[in-house]
């Protein structure tokens, strides 16, 4: 036909099959994951995370490399200690990202959108805790596999060690990542306006980080080593730091470990308590906000 | 079965009453619910929804108990906030398709029904562009459809025509009488400006204070009443005089007349005496009562705020 029309076929009811309840809640995450990206949002929405995930990758490629050309065994950084060297972009892209999905939706009262549907308040806060987790992980868990990767190609010696340090090493960047969102998602869930919302994860992860500092400044010049090891439990990349040497095997890459299996046992449950507490925070602000 | 039943309805805040004893029942359709702003018309759909435990008093929606099946509800009913409730940085499409996956519908079943809903209120090329970008009736469009692209059975819309002009506004109530007409989705729409809701809906519920005023169906309010406006060019008095002295109840009112109907009669009588004293008709028109008029021992700013746009319309 040389011409065609387009014909008002008016409105069709939807009789196709209504998905319940994980399907819902695999949706809700995907599109959380893919939002701490920046993904389905406008270009400058992308710069940031994409910008510091490829900051994360230099330095794992430069000490790859750097392998490969000396063969000197020390070049390569441990896996464990990689989240803690480059805390400070991690905790920028927590800074960044956090309240995207944490009170963006708040921001502009979309919250009421979800929970006026089949999406339960418990599920909405695993889903968007979960993605900021998630991101968190492939953030520290590329360049640590780089790592790994790297070395397995450059023929880095005994592999046999090498494969249990990586998984240990990957244990901890799960550890890094749930705290690690937790702690972000609850302060940026209570600063609606995004800019706030990044200064405020900022401040926390920079005043904590620092009292700690002084903290265990002080108690090494007193030769107060037990003071601080415990005095680590209070700034969250020391904290989990002090899982992973205590209860993972791995090398000190901080200033104080908590001293023992005790230490670690402390610091888990001190890990597993922000995570909860997080969630049943998260729980009633979203609740509140989806009656607004 | 009735789409919407309340009994006993009570939602106390703790410094005010949102709803008072409210017992209500309507049948599928086009409900109008009205009120001042504050009436409790907001907290009857979030308590509707599921969403907002009642201080005491019952309610069924679609025939589903809002205490244990809300989740049922909720899948079954859209929701159109009073509220800019849209994300500035997303296109309308990708909006309206997440929130079609937040209602159940698989990825493909989502894009179409996004795309057929956004044709279907209106958006057309402009729907790939970012929401901040778009005007108040256009952000009312996305609104709307994302209320409608999983198919509901009813929708709640709260204030679709707020902050609209007086063109959007027609445009958004005569969508809302398509959604109740053509794609058969029962509607229940607030609205604290009373003259509006009349010409879409078939059921009106008026609620004052968190109280039951009213509820009844659309030509109840509206049926004819007992007064007919004549305007005539000029002799407006002398007309006036003529059906004075055969017995007509008239009064004058402006340059026009207002006349008691007392039958069938009347209407020949005007027509008559208009023809003996050869006078120029302009117009004779039946009133009717407008639903504010339910409101006129109520406060009385909001009753010509309600009734001043509808008589410019006409």
């Amino acid at each position: 036909m040389s011409t065609s029309t387009i014909h008002d076929i008016g409105y069709r009811h939807y009789d196709g099959p209504r998905s319940g309840r994980a399907y819902v809640l695999r949706s809700l995450y995907v599109h959380n994951l893919r939002a701490a990206f920046g993904l389905g949002r406008p270009a400058r929405a992308k710069i940031m995370p994409f910008l510091l995930a490829a900051i994360m990758l230099l330095p794992a490629a430069g000490s790859v490399a750097v392998f490969a050309f000396t063969d000197q065994e020390d070049a390569l950084i441990p896996y464990a200690s990689y989240a803690n060297i480059m805390q400070v972009i991690v905790a920028i892209f927590l800074a960044t990202q956090a309240p995207v999905l944490a009170s963006r939706e708040v921001r502009f009262h979309v919250i009421p959108l979800y929970f006026s549907r089949p999406v339960g308040h418990l599920d909405f806060v695993l889903a968007k805790s979960a993605a900021l987790a998630t991101a968190l992980f492939a953030l520290m868990a590329v360049p640590v596999t780089l790592l790994y990767v790297g070395g397995l190609v450059a023929k880095a010696p005994d592999p046999g060690k090498q494969v249990l340090e990586y998984l240990g090493g990957l244990v901890g960047c799960v550890l890094f990542a749930l705290v690690l969102a937790a702690i972000g998602m609850v302060i940026a869930a209570f600063t609606p306006r995004r800019g706030f919302g990044v200064a405020a994860v900022i401040a926390v992860y920079m005043l904590s980080t620092t009292i700690v500092g002084i903290v265990q400044g002080i108690a090494e010049e007193r030769t107060n080593f037990t003071l601080q090891g415990w005095a680590g439990l209070g700034a969250p990349f020391n904290l989990v730091d002090i899982v992973q040497v205590r209860l993972l095997g791995a090398e000190s890459s901080s200033v104080g470990i908590a001293p023992g299996v005790t230490g670690g046992v402390v610091a888990l449950a001190l890990c597993v308590a922000i995570v909860l507490g997080s969630i049943a925070v998260l729980y009633r602000r979203f609740r509140k906000a989806g009656l607004s | 079965m009735p789409i919407i039943a309340t009994q006993g309805l009570t939602m106390r805040f703790a410094r005010v009453t949102a709803l008072d004893d409210l017992s209500v029942a309507v049948e599928p359709g086009v409900v109008g619910l009205v009120g001042a702003n504050g009436a409790g018309k907001s907290t009857l759909i979030k308590i509707l929804l599921g969403l907002l435990p009642p201080t005491s008093g019952t309610a069924t929606v679609l025939g589903l108990d809002i205490a244990r099946e809300g989740l049922r509800i909720r899948e079954r009913v859209g929701f159109m906030p009073e509220y800019e409730c849209l994300p500035p940085d997303v296109s309308a499409t990708e909006f309206v398709v997440h929130m079609a996956r937040m209602s159940g519908l698989p990825p493909t079943a989502a894009r179409e029904r996004a795309a057929d809903t956004l044709r279907h209120v209106g958006l057309y090329e402009e729907r790939y562009r970012p929401i901040g970008g778009y005007s108040t009736g256009m952000r009312q469009r996305v609104k709307l459809a994302q209320a409608l692209v999983h198919d509901p059975q009813l929708v709640f819309l709260d204030e679709p025509t707020n902050g609209l002009d007086p063109a959007g506004r027609d445009e958004m109530l005569d969508l809302i009488r398509r959604i109740g007409a053509e794609f058969g989705i029962s509607v229940l729409v607030t609205s604290h400006l009373l003259g509006e809701l009349e010409r879409v809906c078939d059921h009106v519920v008026i609620i004052d204070g968190g109280k039951l005023l009213r509820s009844q169906a659309v030509e109840a309010y509206t049926a004819a009443s007992g007064v007919l406006t004549v305007e005539v060019d000029e002799g407006r008095d002398e007309l006036g005089r003529h059906l004075f002295d055969r017995g007509v109840s008239v009064q004058p009112e402006g340059r026009f007349l207002v006349v008691d109907i007392a039958g069938e009669t009347t209407y020949d009588l005007i027509r008559d005496g208009v023809a003996e004293l050869g006078l120029r008709l302009i117009r004779m028109e039946q009133r009717r009562h407008h639903i504010e008029e339910v409101f006129r021992a109520g406060p009385p700013g909001e009753s010509a705020a309600g009734s001043v746009p509808q008589e410019a319309s006409r």
